[in-house]
């Protein structure tokens, strides 16, 4: 491609045959790998994006942290709606989320957690949304891509592996496992070309807080011998 | 009424705004115009006539029998009567509201002071079983709330809603996130609240209350309209959710500097934030789950440990070592073990990086 012509088809969203087409503005996610792979070079808004994970632990919130943080400094309010558990505020305030700007739903019932989803959506005053929703069928999906489109929000709604099979709304599907110290992406669905390859990310972990990665695996017999790190004892 | 002309747009618009709003409060209403405010008075009484001197007497208010008995029946007929009789048997009072609706004497009016609370009552035509039922008669109370308030410049940030029953009565009380006079928001979040409300006994009657009316900051579009646009949305969301939800569903987080992780966050206000909001020394994971026994060989030990020893003045002492840990699945576990406990360890997952 022209070089002269990429900045001109960047501002506008020209719809070209094998590069990612793109229809709404997008949030960086601030993985280089990621951001490539994403139509738009990041998150979309004024959609859904689906991340489907096995369980709890994998690094399934370090793909969306960043992103969510730069927006809760902004100013933007995000959400989260019936987290699976406790969201932890001093490790959300170390991964630079802006905790002024955070709110937690928790909604008992299923439908009162729909409800609520559409609600923040259709209320176009949160900038992100990130959902733990108890089996949604493709029906009430649909009413919720439908009730973000045209508003400002990135919807992020993390759903078991098993939701593959299923068709969904969204506009972004990702599947996550963990590899090794890092993350495999699948991109199962996206605006425009379909992605090939699996994509590894190195998401942030706690490693990384220590300043040190990663700490020497203790010897067999593990943790039991004390093997003291250097890391502050605080009485 | 010259003066509002302009600003209403003339006559027609004038009256048309003003029966609209009559009828949404529900009121009998008749409008009528003259050149002063008393003959306008007794032309509305008079339904529909156009002339003052063929309206009946009875529209003036003054002693109608004795006006009758002597073969007065309009209030044309009532002017033709020599005035100092008709003062001397009637009455300077009606000579003198005579001149004033001719024009002949002022008429100073003083203006309408709106009362600073609201107290009205509705009958209800039948008695009502369902509570979401109420709202449409809750919605002409708030209407009549909403025209006190625009007349004022307030608004409200709470309203009770009261349901008489047959022998007893109950309250819906309604808090607002900010303080409005939009009656549809306010008739939104009683919905919600309507909607989990169960009734005992049918509803006769109800009445809407409220008091403490606060200056509106009225939001002024332009450079920053949007946010100040965001901001008054997002507070109408969040109290829309609480009044489905329960207040204690929708919360804010804050973090606060203690090393105990259990102590270490609070809940919050939405909004609310903590200036004390520290940074901690090591890792921290976040999902913090409720301390959950754990085997040895259910985990490696990736890092730490991190001492966490605090709390012994509050009675909730903690002393644990902390590990960065990985679980057979791949997930990275905060583990600890309670220190200084021998050689048998007991090991608790506490939380999960994710």
């Amino acid at each position: 491609m022209d070089a002269a012509l990429e900045p001109i088809l960047e501002r506008h969203p020209v719809w070209r045959g094998r590069v990612a087409g793109y229809f709404s503005p997008t949030l960086s996610t601030t993985y280089p790998d990621l951001d490539r792979a994403l139509p738009g070079n990041g998150w979309p808004t004024g959609a859904l994006t689906e991340i489907l994970c096995g369980h709890e632990g994998i690094g399934e919130l370090g793909i969306v942290l960043p992103a969510l943080a730069a927006l809760s400094w902004a100013g933007k309010r995000v959400a989260w709606l019936a987290p699976p558990h406790l969201p932890y505020a001093p490790a959300l305030a170390a991964a630079g989320v802006d905790l002024a700007n955070l709110v937690v739903m928790r909604a008992p019932g299923r439908r009162d957690a729909l409800w609520t989803a559409e609600q923040v959506l259709r209320s176009g005053s949160c900038h992100a949304l990130l959902a733990w929703l108890r089996r949604p069928g493709y029906r009430e999906l649909r009413r919720l891509a439908v009730a973000a489109q045209g508003g400002p929000a990135w919807v992020t709604l993390f759903r078991p592996p098993e939701a593959a099979r299923e068709t969904s709304p969204a506009a972004l599907r990702i599947a996550i496992e963990p590899e090794g110290g890092a993350l495999a992406l699948r991109i199962l669905k996206r605006r425009g070309a379909p992605a090939v390859a699996p994509l590894l990310v190195s998401v942030n972990r706690p490693f990384h807080a220590l300043g040190r990665t990663p700490f020497p695996v203790p010897a067999a017999g593990g943790a039991r011998a004390d093997c003291r790190l250097g890391v502050p004892v605080h009485a | 009424m010259q003066g509002s002309l302009r600003l209403l747009g003339g006559f027609r618009p004038l009256t048309q705004k003003l029966a609209a709003g009559l009828g949404e409060l529900g009121y009998p209403f008749h409008l009528a115009a003259a050149s002063t405010a008393r003959a306008a008075l007794w032309l509305a009484r008079g339904e529909g006539e156009t002339k003052l001197e063929s309206l009946p007497v009875e529209v003036t208010g003054f002693d109608v029998e004795l006006l009758r008995g002597v073969g007065i029946s309009t209030v044309g007929a009532l002017l033709e009567l020599p005035r100092e009789g008709l003062a001397l048997r009637c009455g300077a009072a009606v000579v003198e509201d005579l001149d004033r609706a001719l024009g002949a004497a002022p008429e100073p009016r003083s203006f309408f002071a709106p009362p600073p609370r609201f107290d009205a009552r509705l009958e209800l035509p039948a008695e009502v079983a369902y509570a979401e039922s109420l709202l449409f008669g809750a919605r002409r109370l708030l209407m009549q709330l909403a025209g006190l308030l625009a007349a004022r410049h307030e608004g409200i940030r709470a309203f009770r809603l009261v349901l008489l029953h047959e022998s007893r009565a109950s309250s819906v009380e309604i808090a607002l996130a900010s303080a409005t006079r939009d009656a549809e928001r306010m008739a939104r979040v009683l919905r919600e609240r309507l909607a989990q409300v169960q009734l005992a006994e049918p509803v006769t009657a109800m009445r809407l209350e409220a008091g403490d009316f606060a200056p509106l900051q009225v939001a002024s579009a332009g450079m920053f309209g949007d946010a100040a646009r965001e901001a008054e949305d997002w507070a109408e969301l969040l109290e829309r959710l609480r009044a489905r939800l329960g207040n204690a569903a929708v919360h804010g987080l804050g973090a606060l500097p203690d090393h105990r992780p259990e102590h270490a966050w609070r809940r919050v206000e939405p909004g609310e934030w903590d200036p004390r909001a520290y940074a901690a020394p090591g890792p921290r994971p976040v999902w913090l789950l409720e301390p959950k026994k754990l085997k040895e060989s259910e985990f490696t030990a990736l890092a730490g440990p991190e001492r966490i020893e605090s709390g012994w003045w509050d009675g909730d002492d903690a002393r644990r070592d902390y590990f960065v840990a990985r679980l057979p699945d791949g997930a990275l576990a905060w583990v600890y073990r309670e220190a200084g406990g021998g050689s048998a360890y007991e090991w608790y997952l506490h939380g999960l990086f994710a």
